[in-house]
């Protein structure tokens, strides 16, 4: 049951991958200018080469197959701008760097998103409450490249004293993955998906709370700490599995702003240099490397929700 | 004309603008976004500075009241906000950033409003497999990494002003469908369709003067949701350099060069973010009150 829908999934996702493909391919070509267009003017038969050994020569329709041909036996091509370097390469230099700092944040979002939400839930309507769920406001309006800026100020050029600890962190650069390096990214990336994991653990915390079988485990006498973290807690983080998908999104979308801030060489910085160098193979090895992230953990959020919540029935 | 005695009925949208107007968050955001605005548009008026002329002498300048001494110099006269980094004034150029932002988020709002309500009442109404059909086209497009292609696009056509309203336009109706759709397939169930169907008004009328007038509700609280999703996309693109060219500017650029000389000239950042954080907000808080008010059950 839950394996077949899986395959039925991943299949369904053979198509929509196909479309992006597809739409990513057609808009990088009408594009005008192409990848080669420099200050200096080629002799023609420099171009006419340069072209034919990209393929570049033949129709649009051709080159759509060859590319489609070459991505089935997983070659993404080479790029076009960055000599010497297949888009492979690009994206296997680049992919760790962002997925260890998506990975990082969502760990820390995960972490201190529920913990302040059921903190919050457990002080329903108290100052507590309000004062954390103001924050969450904050955290939800104010967006990456406003608080990556402002973080970076404090904490990397005035530096903070925090309880008699100098504290100066590096405004930027990857440095291998240093923790140094590490914490504003990170803590930018996460700031935002914190605080809408706090207000949903909260909602869905207090919604638990008031069911009967948490009543019922309370008048059993077990303590209130037993009760949270052995009864309500598990139904009330269910909401949060299905959150998981749009969350990778943003983070994809995140870390491009703050791969461009900090300077990190992660994929998301190849992207927009990309489209406007019209680097077309790195674009679209980009988009296809992004969407395949993002359908394939959707995909793995949806059938984790049907594991843990057999209420929900296998179909669509 | 009222008479004495006579029992005023309240409508639905008389109670919700009572709880509307009880609600302190709500109505003090739309007082200060009614101000925001009010500047926005009178921006040439409230300054003797244009937002395009550079004054060479006054470089990245700090405001007159700017405390401290390690700033370069400090600006005098009309100019609250300082100077950017080409010596323009920011008090002018952040009201200019507030018309573009505010323009982008109303158009595109505008354009997912339309898309999305026809698209969704039309597939709630006619239901089966057309629904069917126009509702799993709705779910492929969701699982596309929109913001990717809104970027392509905007590489691909130069940075063209009005397609950028379309784009974020065309990105943001997915939810109004899916919500108005809803919404439909509860509505034509209800016997004042069935007395419509009966009186023998066509399918467009039905859809357009019975359906969709009772989904407007839920509508208006996303839309009221959807205008900061849209500057906050606008200012993204910005951010990227990919949105409004110079010397025209918005939020998303002012921050965009704020965060580039926040050492030297922190105002160049806080202003315009400062801004965009109260307008983001108060959609925020008026959203929230408009739900409460429409949906009284959900307290």
């Amino acid at each position: 049951m839950l394996i077949s829908y899986a395959v039925r999934r991943l299949l369904g996702a053979i198509p929509t991958l196909l479309i992006i493909i597809t739409l990513a391919f057609v808009m990088m070509r009408i594009a005008p200018g192409g990848p080669f267009d420099g200050e200096r003017r080629l002799p023609p038969e420099v171009e006419a080469n340069i072209n034919a050994a990209y393929d570049l020569d033949k129709p649009l329709h051709e080159q759509y197959f060859i590319y489609l041909g070459r991505l089935l036996k997983g070659d993404l091509g080479p790029s076009f701008r960055t000599r010497d370097f297949t888009v492979t390469e690009l994206i296997a230099s680049g992919l760790p760097v962002s997925v260890r700092l998506g990975l990082s944040a969502i760990t820390v979002a995960l972490l201190l998103g529920t913990t302040l939400g059921v903190f919050a839930a457990l002080r329903q309507n108290r100052p507590a409450d309000f004062s954390v769920m103001a924050i969450a406001m904050v955290g939800i309006t104010i967006p990456t490249f406003v608080t990556a800026p402002l973080l970076t100020l404090l904490f990397g050029v005035y530096g903070v004293n925090l309880f008699g600890l100098e504290i100066s962190l590096p405004v930027g650069g990857w440095n291998d993955g240093a923790l140094r390096n590490m914490i504003l990214p990170v803590t930018v990336l996460a700031l935002p998906q914190i605080a809408i994991i706090s207000r949903l653990t909260r909602g869905s915390m207090v919604e638990v709370l008031r069911s009967n079988y948490v009543r019922t485990a309370k008048a059993k006498g077990l303590s209130s700490f037993r009760v949270v973290t052995r009864h309500a807690l598990r139904a009330a983080l269910l909401p949060l599995v299905s959150y998981l998908g749009p969350a990778i999104a943003a983070l994809a979308t995140g870390s491009l702003i703050v791969e461009q801030i900090f300077g990190l060489p992660g994929i998301g910085r190849y992207f927009v240099q990309g489209a406007l160098n019209r680097d077309y193979t790195l674009v679209l090895g980009v988009v296809i490397m992004y969407a395949s992230l993002v359908i394939l953990l959707n995909l793995v959020a949806d059938v984790l929700y049907r594991v843990l919540d057999p209420r929900v029935r296998y179909e669509g | 004309m009222r008479t004495a005695g006579t029992v005023q009925g309240r409508s639905l949208w008389v109670d919700a603008r009572r709880r509307l107007m009880r609600n302190k968050a709500a109505v003090a955001s739309m007082i200060i976004l009614g101000i925001i605005a009010l500047m926005a548009v009178f921006a040439p008026l409230l300054s003797p500075y244009t937002f395009d002329e550079a004054d060479f002498t006054l470089v990245s300048c700090a405001p007159g009241w700017w405390p401290g001494e390690n700033v370069l110099c400090h600006a005098d006269g009309a100019h609250w906000f300082g100077m950017d980094r080409v010596g323009r004034d920011l008090f002018v150029r952040t009201l200019y950033g507030a018309r573009i932002s505010l323009a982008v988020g109303l158009v595109a709002t505008c354009v997912s409003l339309l898309i999305g309500v026809a698209y969704g009442a039309t597939a709630g109404y006619l239901g089966g497999r057309i629904d069917n059909l126009m509702m799993r086209f709705v779910d492929i497009l969701y699982s596309l990494p929109f913001i990717f292609f809104v970027i392509i696009l905007m590489v691909v056509f130069d940075r063209n002003f009005v397609l950028l309203f379309v784009a974020i336009g065309a990105v943001e109706w997915l939810t109004m469908a899916r919500i108005v759709r809803g919404q439909t397939l509860s509505v034509k169930q209800q016997e004042f369709i069935e007395a419509a169907r009966a009186a023998g008004v066509g399918t467009a009328g039905i859809i357009g003067r019975h359906c969709i007038p009772n989904t407007i509700g839920p509508v208006i609280v996303y839309v009221t949701l959807t205008i900061p999703a849209v500057i906050l996309a606008e200012s993204f693109l910005s951010f990227l350099g990919l949105g409004i060219r110079e010397p025209m500017t918005s939020w998303g650029v002012l921050i965009s060069e704020g965060a580039n000389s926040i050492q030297q000239a922190p105002w160049t950042l806080i202003f315009p973010a400062g801004f965009m954080a109260v307008t983001l907000f108060c959609f925020n808080f008026i959203g929230d009150g408009l739900r409460d008010a429409l949906d009284p059950k959900d307290r």
